[in-house]
């Protein structure tokens, strides 16, 4: 990958550039959060011309290293107002990189109140105007550029909420079904409307492979990587079998499912929204169990949940969905929660983002308590048709906590926190608490080792040794993220020595490096700094590392936990 | 003495999902899962009363054990 293409929307030109030697060996988070922290105004507004948006394959993605699929987006988020890197993944991500394409960076706004389409090729970028397209939602757009095109060609879209710039609105890009994947955390969807970017389209036609300069070396270690991934239980069986969705039974077994906006550690429905009773659904129905979010995946932990009569309802109905929709916001049909996910891929809203802001405004009255009738008519009516509702509601779990004068509101940098409660899995909340993206749990995520024994154990409900884990695997994540690897390699990789050190010979077989394991761990710990040193000049301070108030006064059942860290406690994170 | 023993994921599978049983006092996990016909390799959490144990633990009377072989998400 040898190409940066640079799209300046304010002047309406595309600049074709080389790669610079400071980012040569950075692809991914690392690449994206990079180019941020050196381009981008750390104190600017997220949505104005000084922000970038910028995409990135990892350095693995394009070679057929099993799992390494995954594109990396990256800018300043409007929706928490740090660095924010989100990855998807699609086919996207592979096109670029067969294309030579390390990044593609968009930068500046048009002053002309006019929408643009980008289309990429071997040639460059072209704009095009794309003021038929606006007021489309996802899926129309994708059926649209497939018929312009054909059905190979890439597309990244943005739905009405990211036109209208809400916060939750997040960036689709089409899989191998031509359904959707989604650059999901943070409001990138915003920045793309921002600069009055409907979708971009990915035409690889005349794309080489990603060159590899030693193949024997990477045939012999892709191998034993896809064996590890095969043979570790959770990603050769469990993932595959149940999906992510596994872990509602295990997590209300354990009391640390957040149930009706973070009241309770249980749910008393949870075997009507569990895994095990999604995967008995999709096979009853003639639906498909697993399922790839792209080329080369081997995890397969997706899968296409159809209604009673077969017909598509969504894919990639991720654990996170479920559990926001069905504990937190008290759902119990499981079609209602099904339903939902597909509106909220069509329209573009992150689907965490969209479950929390949702039991948030049942929170506020808006919306009665399990009502999934009334939030898919929420999510298509007002959010995704962007009526006054609907932009106060689109806009996050943050923004409806303020207008509807709540407490309760479960958030970190205005971030909505995920389907883990801090106060009884406590190695969560730090990560929660220091992440540079605001609440996210794939940034170090502890649930691993606190909850399922991968990588050892460590007590959830006591504060020992959190910070550290945290920390060593908010470092591994940063790495992980600049590989264009899917994060759950992470379960063989904690378990099994030779999975982790055949992913090391991967990087080094493509790029002729001698890397080693603490090169990669220098690397993860090089990028989290960057992220934090962007935040500290966007104006954060250690007292943004702080979960919300509530979670130290209510105690949650069955443990009767609450959140109990000091703030000493929590800011030593950062001394490494 | 009662214990309730709720199963997961493919645990499931020629066994239950719930079921109460009369164990003999000192009966531990690690003999539950030798009743049960699981190996114990195979374990990947048991938690009794949302509390993850080891299978050495003992169960006592009125408890709820959870059983999972290695699963994961995220």
């Amino acid at each position: 990958m040898n190409k940066i293409l640079r799209v300046n929307m304010s002047n309406l030109t595309v600049k074709l550039e080389t790669v610079p030697a400071q980012w040569s060996g950075l692809g991914g988070r690392g690449l994206t959060s990079t180019i941020v922290a050196a381009e981008v105004p750390p104190r600017c507004h997220p949505l104005g011309p000084n922000n970038k948006l910028v995409f990135a394959p990892g350095l693995l993605t394009g070679t057929p290293a099993a799992q390494s699929g995954r594109l990396s987006a990256g800018a300043k988020s409007p929706l928490t107002g740090t660095i924010k890197e989100s990855n998807a993944g699609g086919t996207a991500a592979q096109q670029l990189a067969r294309m030579g394409i390390k990044a593609l960076i968009i930068e500046g706004m048009p002053a002309e109140d006019k929408w643009h389409r980008l289309h990429v090729t071997m040639d460059g970028v072209s704009i095009e105007p794309a003021d038929d397209l606006v007021g489309m939602q996802n899926f129309a757009v994708i059926d649209r550029m497939n018929k312009t095109f054909s059905p190979k060609i890439g597309v990244l879209t943005i739905g009405v909420p990211g036109e209208l710039r809400m916060c939750a609105a997040n960036i689709s890009v089409k899989d191998p079904d031509q359904k959707i994947r989604s650059h999901g955390r943070g409001g990138l969807g915003a920045v793309m409307g921002s600069k009055k970017i409907k979708c971009i389209t990915i035409d690889d036609t005349g794309a080489g492979k990603v060159p590899i300069a030693d193949p024997d070396k990477f045939r012999t270690a892709a191998k034993i990587f896809a064996k590890s991934l095969l043979d570790h239980p959770v990603s050769g069986e469990g993932l595959p079998t149940y999906g992510t969705n596994i872990l509602i039974n295990i997590l209300n077994e354990a009391g640390g499912l957040p149930t009706k906006n973070f009241r309770y550690g249980q749910c008393a429905h949870h075997d009507k929204i569990s895994g095990e009773t999604m995967h008995d659904t999709i096979v009853a129905r003639g639906g498909k169990t697993k399922h790839g979010c792209h080329a080369g995946c081997i995890i397969q932990c997706s899968q296409v949940y159809t209604d009673n009569a077969g017909v598509y309802i969504t894919s990639g109905f991720e654990y996170e969905t479920i559990w926001g929709l069905g504990a937190n916001a008290m759902i119990e049909d499981l079609d209602d929660i099904a339903k939902c996910d597909g509106l909220m891929d069509d329209i573009g809203i992150d689907s965490i983002e969209g479950a929390v802001l949702l039991a948030t405004a049942m929170e506020a009255g808006v919306i009665p308590w399990g009502d999934g009738k009334e939030c898919q008519r929420v999510l298509r009516d007002e959010i995704g048709k962007g009526t006054p509702l609907g932009r106060i509601l689109g806009n996050g779990t943050s923004f409806v906590g303020r207008a509807y004068g709540l407490v309760r509101v479960p958030v970190v940098k205005d971030q909505g926190i995920p389907a883990y409660d801090p106060r009884s899995v406590k190695g969560i909340g730090i990560t929660y608490a220091t992440s540079t993206m605001g609440a996210d749990h794939t940034a170090g995520y502890t649930i691993a080792t606190n909850i399922l024994k991968v990588g050892g154990f460590i007590d959830p409900l006591k504060k020992e040794g959190q910070v550290e884990l945290s920390r060593n695997l908010q470092i591994a994540t940063a790495a992980i993220d600049s590989t264009g690897m899917c994060v759950f390699i992470a379960f063989p990789a904690l378990d099994i020595p030779e999975s982790f050190t055949s992913l090391i010979d991967l990087i080094n077989a493509t790029y002729g490096l001698n890397l080693t394991a603490d090169d990669v761990t220098a690397l993860g710990m090089k990028i989290l700094k960057l992220e934090h040193e962007f935040n500290n000049s966007a104006g954060f301070s250690p007292a943004d590392d702080r979960l919300p108030e509530f979670f130290s006064y209510e105690p949650v059942p069955p443990h009767n936990a609450v959140w109990d860290f000091t703030d000493e406690e929590i800011d030593e994170f950062w001394n490494f | 003495m009662k214990v309730t023993i709720k199963l997961f994921a493919g645990f499931r599978e020629n066994r239950f999902r719930v079921e109460e049983r009369d164990l003999p006092p000192g009966f531990t996990v690690a003999d539950l899962l030798r009743e049960l016909g699981i190996n114990e390799p195979e374990l990947g959490v048991a938690l009794i009363n949302a509390r993850h144990v080891l299978p050495g633990q003992e169960l006592h009377d009125g408890e709820v054990i959870s059983l999972f072989p290695k699963v994961g998400g995220g």
